[in-house]
C-alpha cells in the first residue's frame, strides 16, 4: 500500500446476533444464531417465513423520537452502528478537524419499507397523502447525511451502492481517501433493513432464499451440503478509519490495520458469481497485492459464504485459484451462519468480524455445518470458534452485478 | 368527543414531539415549537387526516400558529 496508512479505531454493530458490538462477537464466538421467525407482518404468505431483523432495538439513545420517525429503519440501525463507533473511537470532532472527517457508509436496497407504505398512502388516499419526509426518510445516503448533522463532520459526505459488497466498497474506498491524504478520519459501513413484504418476497421470487421454515436457526449453513439458499437479515456495520500516524498521536486503541482493497467485477451475469470464480480470485488477488502481503502470510478468511448452492461453490473455487495449495492451511468461515445476510451492512459487520477475530486471534465459527460437500472442501472451522494465530485476515463480499469486494488487515 | 383545542393540541403535540404546555394558543410552529418547512406540511396532513377536510396550500401557509389552526378547523367544519 502506498501512501499513508490507515488504521481502524472504532466499531459498531447492530445486527441479528446482538445490538452492539460486545454482544455482537461474544454471540459469534459462542456459535449462537441470529436468527427467528419473521413477526413484524403478516408472514403467511411467503415461501420463506423467518430471518434475522432487528428486533427489541430502540432508537432513541442515537436519535430523538421526533426525529427518528423521519427515518426508515435502515436509517436508524446505520445511525446506531455509527454513533458507537464514533464514541468507540474516541474521537473529538471541533472547528479544527470537522473538514478533515467524512463519512461514508451506503445500503443496498435503502428504505424500502417506506416506499412500500407510502405507495399504499398514494394509491388509498391519493397523492396528497404521500409524506413531505418520504424522499430524506428513505433514500440511501441519509445514513451518511444524518451522521455528519449529528457530529459536526463537514469532510467527504457519500455512499456507495453496490448490493452486498457495499459495506465493504464503502470501507476500502474510505480506506482510500485517507491514504492519499483527501481526508484524516473516515466513518465507514453499511446499513439495511430489507425484511419488507416486498423486500423479502423480492428474494424469495428470485429463488435465493433459503425455505428452510421448521428450523430457523438451522437455515444459514454455508459450505454444508444440506445448503439451500441465504437468510434475509437486517442491520448495520460501521468502522472508524483513521489515519495512522493521527491515531497514534492521539493515543487510540487500534483495532488493527487496513492494509489492502480490492474491488472488480465478474461482468458475467445479474445474480450468478462467475462458476470458476475468477472475478472474486482476481479481487483477493488485487487486495492482496495492493497489501503487499504475500498469500503465505494470511491465515483467516471471513468469507462471502452467503449459503447459496452456486455461491459457495465459487467462494470455495475462488480461494482456491488465489492461493493455491495455501488455501488448504486456510481458515475459511462465514459468519452468515449466524447472521444471516445482511445484504447492504454484511461488508460492515464482517470488516468487524474479521478485526476482532484478529485483535482476539481466534477465527469465529461456521454452524450449522453437518455434511461436508465435496465442492466446498476448505476449512471452514466448522461450529466452534478456533484460537490460532492470526497475522493478516480478508473480508470477502460479492453482489448481485458481479460487484467484488475484499479487504485485507493486518494486526496492529 | 374531545374539543377542537383538545384534538388540535394532541396533533401539534404528537407531530412535533413537544410538551402539551408548550402548545400555548399564540405558539408559533415554526419560532415556538421548533418546526421545519416540512414538519408543517406534515402537520397540515395529520390535521387534514383528523379532521376529514382538506386545506388548500394557499390556506395552509396562512396557518402558523395553534390558534389558527383552531381558528381554520372551527370555519371550515361542516
Amino acid at each position: 500500500m502506498a501512501g499513508r496508512r490507515v488504521v481502524v479505531t472504532g466499531l459498531g454493530l447492530v445486527a441479528p446476533v446482538g445490538l452492539d458490538v460486545k454482544s455482537g462477537w461474544d454471540n459469534i464466538l459462542a456459535g449462537k444464531s441470529g436468527i427467528k421467525p419473521i413477526t413484524h407482518f403478516d408472514i403467511e404468505p411467503f415461501s420463506t417465513r423467518f430471518g434475522g431483523p432487528i428486533y427489541g432495538f430502540d432508537p432513541t439513545p442515537y436519535v430523538s423520537e421526533k426525529e427518528a420517525k423521519k427515518m426508515d429503519k435502515f436509517i436508524h440501525y446505520g445511525l446506531a452502528a455509527g454513533c458507537q463507533a464514533i464514541e468507540d473511537s474516541g474521537l473529538v470532532v471541533d472547528e479544527s478537524n470537522c473538514r478533515r472527517i467524512g463519512v461514508a457508509i451506503g445500503s443496498g436496497i435503502g428504505g424500502i419499507s417506506g416506499i412500500e407504505s407510502n405507495y399504499e398512502s398514494y394509491r388509498q388516499k391519493g397523492p396528497r397523502r404521500i409524506s413531505p419526509f418520504f424522499v430524506p426518510a428513505n433514500i440511501i445516503n441519509m445514513v451518511a447525511g444524518n451522521l455528519s448533522i449529528k457530529f459536526g463532520l463537514k469532510g467527504p459526505n457519500y455512499s456507495i451502492v453496490s448490493a452486498c459488497s457495499t459495506g465493504a466498497h464503502n470501507i476500502g474506498e474510505a480506506a482510500i481517501m485517507i491514504r492519499h491524504g483527501y481526508v484524516d478520519v473516515m466513518i465507514a459501513g453499511g446499513a439495511e433493513m430489507a425484511t419488507s413484504p416486498v423486500g423479502l418476497g423480492g428474494f424469495a421470487a428470485a429463488r435465493a432464499l433459503s425455505t428452510r421454515n421448521d428450523d430457523p436457526e438451522g437455515a444459514s449453513r454455508p459450505f454444508d451440503k444440506d445448503r439451500d439458499g441465504f437468510v434475509l437479515s437486517d442491520g448495520a456495520g460501521v468502522v472508524v478509519l483513521e489515519e495512522y500516524e493521527r491515531a497514534k498521536a492521539r493515543g487510540a486503541t487500534i483495532y488493527a490495520e487496513l492494509v489492502g482493497v480490492g474491488m472488480n467485477s465478474d461482468a458475467y451475469h445479474m445474480t450468478a458469481p462467475s462458476e470458476d470464480g475468477e472475478g472474486a480470485a482476481n479481487c483477493m488477488l488485487q487486495a492482496l497485492n495492493d497489501a503487499g502481503v504475500n498469500f503465505e502470510q494470511v491465515s483467516y478468511v471471513n468469507a462471502h459464504g452467503t449459503s447459496t448452492p452456486a455461491g459457495d461453490v465459487a467462494e470455495t473455487r475462488a480461494v482456491k485459484r488465489a492461493f493455491g495449495d495455501h488455501a488448504y492451511k486456510l481458515a475459511v468461515s462465514s459468519t452468515k451462519s449466524m447472521t444471516g445476510h445482511m445484504l447492504g451492512a454484511a461488508g460492515g459487520a464482517e470488516a468487524i468480524f474479521t478485526i476482532l477475530a484478529i485483535r482476539d486471534q481466534t477465527a469465529p465459527p461456521t454452524i450449522n455445518y453437518q455434511t461436508p460437500d465435496p465442492d466446498c472442501d476448505l476449512d471452514c472451522v466448522p461450529n466452534t470458534a478456533r484460537e490460532m494465530a492470526i497475522d493478516v485476515a480478508i473480508s470477502n463480499s460479492f453482489g448481485f452485478g458481479g460487484t467484488n469486494g475484499t479487504l485485507v488487515f493486518r494486526k496492529a | 368527543m374531545s374539543s377542537v383545542v383538545d384534538r388540535v393540541r394532541k396533533i401539534v403535540v404528537e407531530q412535533l414531539g413537544v410538551k402539551e404546555e408548550e402548545v400555548t394558543p399564540e405558539a408559533s410552529f415554526v419560532d415556538d415549537l421548533g418546526a421545519d418547512s416540512l414538519d408543517t406540511v406534515e402537520l397540515v396532513m395529520a390535521l387534514e387526516e383528523e379532521f376529514e377536510t382538506e386545506i388548500p396550500d394557499e390556506d395552509a401557509e396562512k396557518i402558523t400558529t395553534v390558534q389558527q389552526a383552531i381558528d381554520y378547523i372551527n370555519a371550515h367544519q361542516g
